[in-house]
């Protein structure tokens, strides 16, 4: 293969690119970061009016994103690297004698290399009716625009996506973000039949049919047909079935596979594969030394990728060779290992994926699979040397990047395997990664680039995405990134998982230590003798948290104000749409009927929206900024208080209803919880604190799942502490038995003092407890060492911290209210105090408002919003 | 983007330096445009979009600032934390997103914004 020729002094030899897509920019990046955009004079045409964009992510322009968002050009990347961007003209011919391509705009341009980055076109079976209006494809903006514009139509309302592949799932989320009523039709057995085995899938299928999509396997689509049988051009509404009742389908989208658009190359003659693409080498290049192709045009080994990754890493071994530095290895057989992330779920497939469905293939399969929980794990192990050969995962895709490294052979398995398959129980065996291993394909940065970077001084993640650009593709590494930085930290000595931020180089226990030595009261304070630079979203709200742990005052005062988070700085939580939620407290969750009716009067006169919450508290969402201030009024009127739903903070004490009324108590939980929950409402933490009370041991209050855990014996409480619901739950730990009613108020102010002060920044009582575990080797002796028998001496000091928020605390919102200059923060325009935001668009679900999601906003922005006052 | 020498005649007046909390934000509406207004310790004021691109909800005045490592200041989006430079608009954390700047002139405790031409 021919080198391409540079002649000394002479003009600068030209590279045209034919397609300019993802796999065409990333080819113009890999020659500008090699420095060859001086080298060679680059055009680069796209038949799409816009420049390359992110085809991956295209379903986000109907989740609130803009087209624009997509871009994979930073602006000016073009002119600042000197490169002649021609969109809109795409090329129609080759005419390799003279070595130039004509375009649709009848243009003629030479060239000395030309690079074939054509893509890929949807296939679309040849049933009857496949072209009739109102079916579609889904490749690129136009596409998408072409369907949203015929989904508006108020006639339509049901989608069918025929393809149950991923991009086939991608599109079917495009149609429910639509507001349609989505069918997908595979004609395999199952969802993702390349990807998937059959447990797999079946995860897959009950997750995606929880998401409201209509799934039909097995189905071969027979004909579309139109209201009018006789009609040929008639609008399509059925799909018919080759056997089985029809489909309705107002709008039908193909995602049946791509075809390679090869057919440039094909009339100029250039040899393409049996089954289509433009046969490269190693190097990319074609059957004619002055043409490469790269991307889902070209046929590498026979085949066509239709993956990015694949794409990306041909787009760089021929930049390497455009730039006169040619990789030795070439385009070596590409890793087809794939994580997704469909409709919010987690699919990934890696190595050989299938290995051990045939009983003949020399391996031990692993398979974990919990379809309540919706997570399916297989993993195939080689009998030989206990090597991973390949695997899929749905639902949880942690472990991803690891395992691919492992099925690749960049990194050793670990013995203990069944703990990467089944749910943890316990510690599993730490295993390293070698510097040769890629932790992220889709830029090709390996561990070893990453050590170096850290070795050079890389000290977060957002560091070694800077200097390696890894992570910055999918993400899917990021994780791995994380842990990575962590053990190379750790093992040079430096414990910067414990810095908050790199603003201060010390951690929150330790600054909360500083802040009570020094007495500091204010940010700023903070912030010149502990910090450098103007601080962080980061630093700021855990300053925060700390100074009002510390009984300081209003929150929100010069001082404290400008290091309150958004949701502390408006007493409220901001929901996705600019609005907020209001949740009054209500202790033990006990509540009068006049607070109620008060509860249901205010959100009737200010159109909010009302859901009971987990905590048993009741949420009002959807308040506008400016409207708070008379909500909360309202709230106060009728006795009730700030909740502190909005703050890391105590928030609820849940209870049952206790000996009072149930058979079966044996203590008063009702009359507990409020104690409590009237002790520490408002106590701000490192992060938000729950609490429970049951009144007998059949614990319907779930004190186990909660932080501080209290349930009912014959002789008095058992106190638990450091549970958690949520994302990764954790059964509650027994602190103390058959304590009274002081006492066991007393072990929890101490309990409670102790986590404020030693946990870290956004860590729960549950993970903080995991970690004196790991520190101390036994949590629970250790906190039991402290706050019973004051083994530290500290216990004067807890007590007081909690002495002093009770006598302290007042309802942030009725300190608000009684004070103009407070209320004058909340209005949604500076200039405009009364004035709504005219963009917040509700609209009325099951005799409620909600925010109006993308597509409806979209269907409204030429009528009169239908805004909720 | 204070004291910008010459701002167009079409600026409009906004608010008082002081109705805008140290190292916080307000929002105004300029032109029905919704503008989002930052004033840093050093009485500067910057002027940015309000609507936050990844999410179209308009709520970047109510995001906490910060710094860089290069002492470059920025807002933090308060819903999913995209940090966009208050001197270029661009986000530091996503290449795919900006806000656009708008011209600010502060004189006599009076703060006045000059729309950026709209994208």
């Amino acid at each position: 293969m021919t080198e391409p020729t540079f002649h000394e002094g002479g003009p600068r030899p030209r590279l045209v690119v034919v397609g300019y897509g993802m796999v065409g920019h990333r080819l113009l990046e890999e020659l500008v970061a090699r420095g060859a955009n001086g080298r060679w004079a680059i055009t680069v045409f796209g038949e799409e009016p816009v420049v390359a964009y992110d085809r991956v992510r295209l379903s986000a322009v109907f989740d609130g994103g803009r087209p624009q968002d997509l871009s994979m050009a930073a602006p000016g990347f073009a002119e600042q690297n000197g490169i002649d961007v021609v969109v809109g003209e795409g090329v129609v011919a080759i005419d390799r004698t003279s070595r130039s391509v004509t375009t649709t705009g009848g243009r003629v341009e030479t060239y000395d290399h030309l690079v074939l980055a054509t893509g890929s076109t949807p296939f679309v079976p040849p049933v009857p009716g496949a072209s009739r209006p109102g079916t579609f494809v889904y490749r690129t903006l136009d596409d998408l625009a072409a369907i949203r514009s015929h989904a508006e139509q108020p006639s339509v309302r049901t989608g069918v996506v025929v393809g149950g592949g991923l991009l086939g799932l991608e599109a079917a989320n495009a149609l429910r973000l639509l507001g349609l009523e989505t069918h997908v039709v595979e004609m395999a057995p199952r969802l993702m039949p390349a990807q998937l085995d059959e447990s797999a899938s079946a995860v897959l299928r009950r997750k995606v049919e929880q998401r409201g999509i209509r799934v039909h396997t097995g189905v071969s689509t027979r004909a579309l047909t139109g209201a009018d049988p006789d009609d040929e051009g008639a609008t399509v509404c059925t799909l018919e079935r080759a056997d089985g009742p029809p489909i309705p389908a107002d709008i039908v989208v193909f995602s049946a596979g791509i075809r390679p658009r090869d057919e440039l190359a094909r009339n100029a003659g250039l040899e393409v594969g049996q089954r289509g693409g433009v046969v490269v080498d190693g190097q990319l290049a074609t059957s004619d030394s002055h043409i490469s192709a790269i991307g889902e045009v070209a046929s590498v080994e026979g085949r066509c990728l239709g993956l990015v990754a694949p794409g990306y890493g041909m787009a760089r071994v021929l930049a390497a060779r455009l730039a006169g530095q040619p990789e030795p290895g070439g385009f070596a057989t590409p890793d087809l290992s794939t994580k997704l992330k469909l409709l919010g779920i987690d699919v990934a497939s890696f190595g050989d994926a299938f290995a051990g469905s045939d009983p003949a293939d020399e391996v031990d399969l692993l398979t974990w699979s919990d379809t309540t929980a919706g997570v399916y794990k297989r993993l195939a192990r080689r009998r030989e040397d206990g090597r991973i050969v390949g695997g899929m995962l749905v639902g949880d895709a942690g472990d991803y990047q690891r395992l691919r490294l492992m099925a690749i052979g960049e990194m050793p398995t670990p013995d203990d395997l069944s703990s990467w398959v089944a749910p943890s129980t316990g510690p599993r065996q730490r295993a390293s990664v070698p510097d040769a291993a890629a932790v992220c394909s889709c830029e090709n940065v390996t561990a070893g680039r990453l050590r170096s970077a850290i070795a050079d001084g890389a000290r977060t993640v957002g560091d070694l995405q800077d200097c390696t650009s890894a992570g910055s593709g999918c993400a899917g590494c990021v994780p791995m990134l994380t842990s990575l930085l962590k053990d190379e930290l750790r093992a040079i000595g430096e414990v910067v998982s414990d810095t908050l931020c790199e603003h201060f180089s010390v951690s929150r226990q330790a600054l909360f230590d500083l802040v009570r030595v020094n007495g500091h009261r204010t940010w700023r304070d903070v912030l010149d003798a502990h910090g450098t630079g103007g601080g962080c979203d980061v630093c700021r709200p855990a300053v925060a948290s700390i100074l009002a742990s510390r009984a300081n005052g209003y929150v929100l005062d010069p001082g404290q104000g400008e290091a309150q988070d958004t949701n502390d700085h408006a007493l409220a939580n901001m929901q996705r749409n600019g609005t907020y939620s209001v949740i009054p407290r209500v202790p033990g969750g006990e509540i009068t009927p006049a607070q109620l009716i008060a509860l249901g009067e205010i959100a009737a006169d200010f159109g909010l929206y009302c859901k009971i919450t987990g905590g048993q508290r009741i949420d009002l969402l959807g308040a506008r900024l400016e409207q708070l201030p008379a909500i909360w009024q309202r709230v106060l009127d009728a006795g009730m208080e700030s909740g502190h739903a909005y703050g890391k903070a105590v928030r609820t004490v849940k209870s049952c209803v206790g000996e009072t009324w149930c058979r079966y108590g044996v203590q008063d939980s009702v009359t507990m919880a409020i104690r409590l929950e009237e002790r520490y409402r408002g106590l701000r933490a490192p992060h938000k604190l729950k609490l429970a009370v049951s009144g007998c041991t059949r614990e319907c209050a779930e004190a186990q799942s909660k932080d501080v855990g209290v349930i009912a014996t014959e002789r008095g409480w058992n106190l638990y502490v450091a549970g958690n619901g949520g994302k990764t739950p954790r059964h509650a730990t027994l602190l103390a038995t058959d304590l009274d009613d002081e006492v066991l108020v007393r072990v929890i102010d101490r309990f409670l003092a102790y986590y404020v002060r030693t946990a870290d920044r956004l860590q729960r009582t549950s993970t903080w407890f995991e970690a004196l575990q790991a520190s101390t080797g036994d949590a629970l002796a250790h906190v039991r060492s402290v706050v019973i028998d004051d083994a530290l001496g500290l216990c004067r000091e807890l007590d007081a911290e909690i002495a002093r928020h009770v006598e302290t605390y007042e309802c942030e919102w009725a300190a608000t209210l009684a004070d103009p200059t407070r209320l004058s923060r909340f209005h949604s325009f500076v200039n405009a105090p009364g004035a709504a935001d005219p963009e917040i668009v509700m609209v009325s679900e099951r005799g409620q408002p909600r925010p109006a999601r993308p597509e409806e906003l979209a269907r409204h922005a030429t009528q009169t919003p239908v805004a909720v006052r | 983007m204070t004291l910008v020498d010459r701002i167009p005649e079409t600026a409009v007046r906004v608010c008082r330096t002081d109705e805008i909390e140290v190292e916080r934000g307000v929002a105004a509406l300029v032109h029905d445009r919704q503008v989002a207004l930052f004033r840093l310790r050093d009485g500067s004021v910057h002027a940015v979009d309000h609507r936050d691109p990844a999410t179209g909800a308009n709520v970047i005045a109510r995001g906490l600032l910060g710094t860089t490592a290069d002492g470059e200041w920025f807002v933090a989006s308060p819903l999913y934390k995209h940090r966009y430079s208050l001197l270029d608009g661009r986000c530091l954390t996503d290449t795919a997103l900006s806000l656009a700047v708008h011209r600010v002139q502060v004189s006599a405790g009076v703060v006045k914004v000059a729309l950026a031409p709209s994208s």
